[in-house]
């Protein structure tokens, strides 16, 4: 098996490996830098639950390999948190029962904190579009969706940062 | 007593690790050494084994073995895993062996598996695997399959029937003798899988010193798990440690001991490594089990005013390959389909036929939703053909509370009469309808249809058996820490035990919630556990965590009075503190008391001390707590595409009393969910061959976000009198009636059209077939 060197920054800290070309990138997250918050749902890109953001972008880790996030700065949940202090949106979810088993959790955190960052007003209907691509069995998603307009709402009253870096 | 805790709005306690990425799923425990394993599967749905070549993996770098069912210990290999469920209707109790051996019955049942250094070895190697088979007819159509001279689902059966019975009580003869009217009825029914969004999970290691056998699985039954796994390796349960860690949603299906669970612990005897296995999603659509098609065929006898008279039937059940649960799901369809109504006569049998595709057992809703469809569909037709209102004919039909308790005149799954506890079922569909603007609702399609824009409502109504038993215990104990900690032997899968569980001791003990440390879903914790299926933790282990919570506040009370001398009667508990109301209001914490109670060595204990301050109960319900509710669905129908929108969504639910509106709120909305995904989206196909053809959510769709509306919800809380919290189960009743109030809500909304539907999912082409057979097309567009 064909092996690769490769240095990506994870949540500001920078980890070379050299790891199998096949290596994905959520496997390279979850196992060899021992980040498990990150999950897989399904390894074929659906579900979302393994969603990350590569230099800023939403991206699905179980359909990227580890050696293609090479010189990438990457930042998965526990990234979101760096200090133990929650997130305004981490929060929201808290106080509006935005998660039951907490699986689908970290991809639905990940692809929120890039819609807030980039559409600090979001409407009903972008954040429900906007995590059509995360699937939640336990929520019926009535409770992220008002997580995610509650962050919105106070990180434009002032609070701190969506997590996001 | 302190803070209000139960009934409270408390956000949850499992959030804030589960929201940092600290949550401890199955795959995140690390163990060093660990192999990884890749199960080799059948891809025919019936064939003969003729042998496994396993040469060419094991020469692949990282290969550590290949391991088939005569490379199991003798007990696993030679017996079949147990029925957990045993019902004398029975005929063929089948179940499956935890690696195949002579003949395969399915696509994806498990014939071998290859355990290397990384999943991506072993996957590599379970492709080189060389397995040849000789293929068999295999039997997909349950119809079919019930015919005599179909193929038979295993070769040795004489039948593919595994049991029939009949539910009977009155006199149905002379009920449809005697009707103004009866209509019958022809629905085909699909429930799907659980799709949990974390796969099955599990990991073994054994410590040769201490002979501890652990294993993590991502069940919902860690101790009924354990016992089975005891069993099949001929060990003694103490030797066996079986932990469910966080869950990622469980739904029924994890619910079932799986092959899986006793081959990953037999790998990891054999190689003395620890053996982790993570089902791929492929895994899960093939071999995690799943409810499949029932066809109902039903007569309902009415008078002239449209009351029930009588309610005749006869259902065939898929069932799959195998019985793991015996006829559970098909049992209670059979017993829910009179519901809230009074059934004068009631006659219903039932077919349960082997077909050879994955087995079935409960998914969220476990039977009740295909009969509640059965039920509601045929109130929607008696008010059709009487011209009645849908919600009137209900009415006119409905137990009144005043009849309670009401003794419907079967007998439950649990083997208890079927007597509903408690319930007022015309006050919750008046809430529902309330809620709904149900009264309105013509208006509001008047002026849709101005618009061009068909619309329609719908509403169905259930009662659901839950709270099963047998048992569920709770151990609360007084730590030397001040802490308190508790175990018990439910499971978590999302439903939020931990929160609510510390509700209630936290309530009766005088802690702060964030002074419990609980363990739940692990065998070491508590002698004896069950685990969550039937929406049953908080009727079972709700109630021992209160009856354990009493018993500990009145050991910290009594001891409390003895230390500082002062009468029990004054004694307040608070924050962890026991302090006296009267005098100069001496106090001593909970730490304290905890070490007062451990005593000195070698000297006697105060008369009336116990060892300790803690307690373990173990409640047994005497039946099922039977919950009731009402859902209203508004859906707009596009005629030409077929594709539907829930436009609102409106539920009002009798779950007793509530211990956490938050949560029984996700609970529901959650459950609607599912419910919407079975009415519309989910259909897990197989072709006539009984290949599955939905494997990836690619092609078995989930709902999302832009599907499911935010629901109205509001809680009737109607006490149930046969436990002490006076709760009711709250977890699938948001999934049962919503196919019913789903399909009826598009049925009128393409009203105009005058066209049916009895099946379910009502995907957009079904929707475009039936418009197309009623010539809708025709009048929407006229030459």
């Amino acid at each position: 098996m064909s092996k690769q060197g490769t240095l990506i920054t994870v949540n500001g800290k920078s980890y070379g490996r050299v790891v199998d070309a096949r290596l994905t990138l959520a496997d390279f997250l979850r196992h060899e830098i021992n980040l498990t918050g990150t999950h897989l749902g399904c390894e074929h890109g659906v579900c979302g639950a393994c969603t990350v953001l590569v230099d800023g972008r939403s991206v699905r880790s179980c359909l990227m390999f580890a050696v293609q996030a090479n010189g990438c700065e990457v930042t998965t949940v526990e990234g979101l948190a760096p200090d133990g202090k929650l997130s305004v949106l981490q929060q929201a979810f808290i106080d509006n029962h935005g998660l039951q088993c907490g699986f689908c959790t970290p991809g639905m955190l990940i692809t929120l904190t890039e819609l807030l960052r980039e559409k600090p007003q979001p409407s009903e209907q972008d954040v429900r579009e906007a995590i059509t691509g995360n699937l939640c069995r336990c929520t019926g998603y009535a409770g992220i969706v008002k997580a995610a307009l509650d962050a919105a709402q106070r990180l434009r009253n002032g609070a701190g940062k969506a997590g996001a870096r | 007593m302190g803070v209000k805790h139960f009934g409270a709005r408390v956000t949850r306690l499992e959030d804030p690790a589960l929201l940092a990425g600290r949550g401890r799923f199955v795959d995140d425990v690390k163990l060093h050494g660990v192999l990884h394993a890749c199960f080799v599967r059948s891809p025919h749905a019936h064939a003969k084994l003729r042998g496994c070549d396993s040469r060419a993996a094991l020469v692949i770098p990282g290969v550590h073995a290949v391991l088939t069912a005569e490379d199991l210990p003798e007990l696993m290999r030679d017996q079949p895993l147990p029925l957990l469920l045993p019902n004398p209707s029975l005929t063929a109790a089948r179940t499956q062996h935890a690696l195949a051996r002579d003949e395969v019955t399915y696509v994806g049942q498990a014939v071998a598996v290859v355990i290397a250094d990384t999943r991506y070895i072993a996957e590599d190697a379970a492709a080189a695997l060389i397995v040849q088979y000789d293929v068999l007819q295999a039997t997909s159509d349950c119809r079919a399959a019930a015919e005599h001279g179909a193929p038979r689902a295993h070769s040795d059966l004489d039948s593919n029937v595994a049991s029939t019975f009949r539910l009977a009580y009155g006199d149905t003869d002379s009920a449809f003798a005697d009707a103004t009217h009866v209509f019958t009825e022809a629905f085909w029914q699909h429930r799907g899988g659980g799709m949990a969004i974390e796969t099955r999970a599990v990991l073994a290691h054994h410590d040769p010193v201490s002979d501890l056998l652990t294993v993590w699985s991502g069940t919902q039954t860690p101790h009924i798990g354990r016992r089975v796994l005891a069993d099949l390796l001929g060990r003694d349960l103490q030797s066996i440690r079986m932990i469910a860690p966080d869950v990622g949603g469980g739904f029924g299906p994890k619910a079932i001991f799986y092959p899986e669970e006793a081959v990953i612990p037999a790998a990891a005897l054999k190689l003395g490594r620890p053996v982790k296995w993570i089902e791929d999603r492929r895994e899960h659509f093939l071999c995690a089990t799943q409810e499949r098609d029932q066809h109902w065929e039903v007569a309902i006898a009415v008078d002239a005013e449209g009351k029930i008279l009588g309610l005749r039937g006869r259902m065939l059940h898929d069932t799959g390959a195998f019985v793991p649960w015996g006829i559970v799901m098909p049992y209670i369809a059979a017993s829910t389909v009179p519901g809230p109504y009074v059934v004068p006569a009631y006659q219903f049998d039932t077919v349960v036929v082997l077909t050879n595709k994955v087995p079935t057992t409960p998914v969220r809703g476990a039977g009740r939703p295909q009969a509640v469809f059965a039920m509601e569909r045929l109130m929607d037709r008696v008010a059709r053909e009487l011209n009645i209102d849908r919600a009137e004919v209900r009415r006119r039909n409905f137990i009144q509370p005043d009849q309670m308790p009401y003794k419907v005149g079967l007998t439950f799954r649990d083997g208890k009469p079927l007597i509903y506890d408690s319930g007022d079922y015309p006050g919750v569909q008046e809430k529902a309808l309330g809620l709904a603007e149900y009264e309105d609702f013509r208006e509001r399609q008047k002026a849709a249809i101005e618009q061009g824009r068909f619309i329609g409502i719908g509403l169905a109504n259930y009662v659901e058996g839950t709270g099963l038993g047998p048992f569920e215990g709770v151990t609360v104990r007084m730590l030397p820490s001040g802490k308190v900690a508790v175990a018990t032997g439910a499971t978590n899968q999302g439903q939020g035990t931990r929160t609510t569980l510390s509700q209630i001791i936290a309530e009766q003990v005088g802690c702060r919630l964030e002074d419990i440390v609980m363990t739940l879903g692990d065998t070491a914790a508590i002698s004896q556990g069950v685990g969550s299926f039937a929406s049953r933790q908080a009727v079972n282990a709700g109630s021992s965590a209160l009856i354990a919570g009493q018993s500990v506040r009145k050991q910290l009370i009594a001891l409390a009075a003895r230390t500082l001398g002062v009468n029990e009667i004054d004694i307040e508990l608070e924050d962890g503190m026991a302090m006296s109301r009267r005098g100069n209001k001496p106090s001593v914490s909970f730490g304290d008391l905890a070490r007062l109670a451990q005593g000195i060595p070698g000297v006697s204990l105060p008369a009336g001390q116990a060892a300790g301050i803690e307690h373990t109960a173990y409640y047994t319900p005497s039946q099922a707590a039977y919950c009731s509710g009402t859902h209203v669905a508004e859906v707009q129908v596009d005629a030409m595409t077929g594709g539907v929108k829930v436009l609102r969504y409106t539920v009002a639910h009798d779950a007793g009393r509530v211990i956490n509106p938050l949560i029984v709120d996700g609970q529901v909305q959650g459950g609607v969910a599912h419910g919407i995904g079975n009415a519309l989206l989910e259909w897990m196909r197989y072709d006539a061959n009984a290949q599955p053809l939905t494997t990836s959510f690619a092609d078995y769709m989930l709902p999302m976000a832009t599907d499911v509306p935010t629901c109205a919800i509001a809680h009737v809380e109607t006490v149930n009198p046969l436990n002490p919290l006076g709760v009711k189960g709250a977890g699938e009743g948001g999934t049962i009636p919503a196919p019913a109030a789903i399909v009826a809500a598009i049925e009128d909304a393409l009203s105009p059209f005058g066209v049916h539907f009895a099946e379910t999912p009502l995907t957009p082409e079904r929707i475009v077939a039936a418009m197309r057979a009623a010539g809708a097309y025709e009048r929407l567009f006229p030459a």
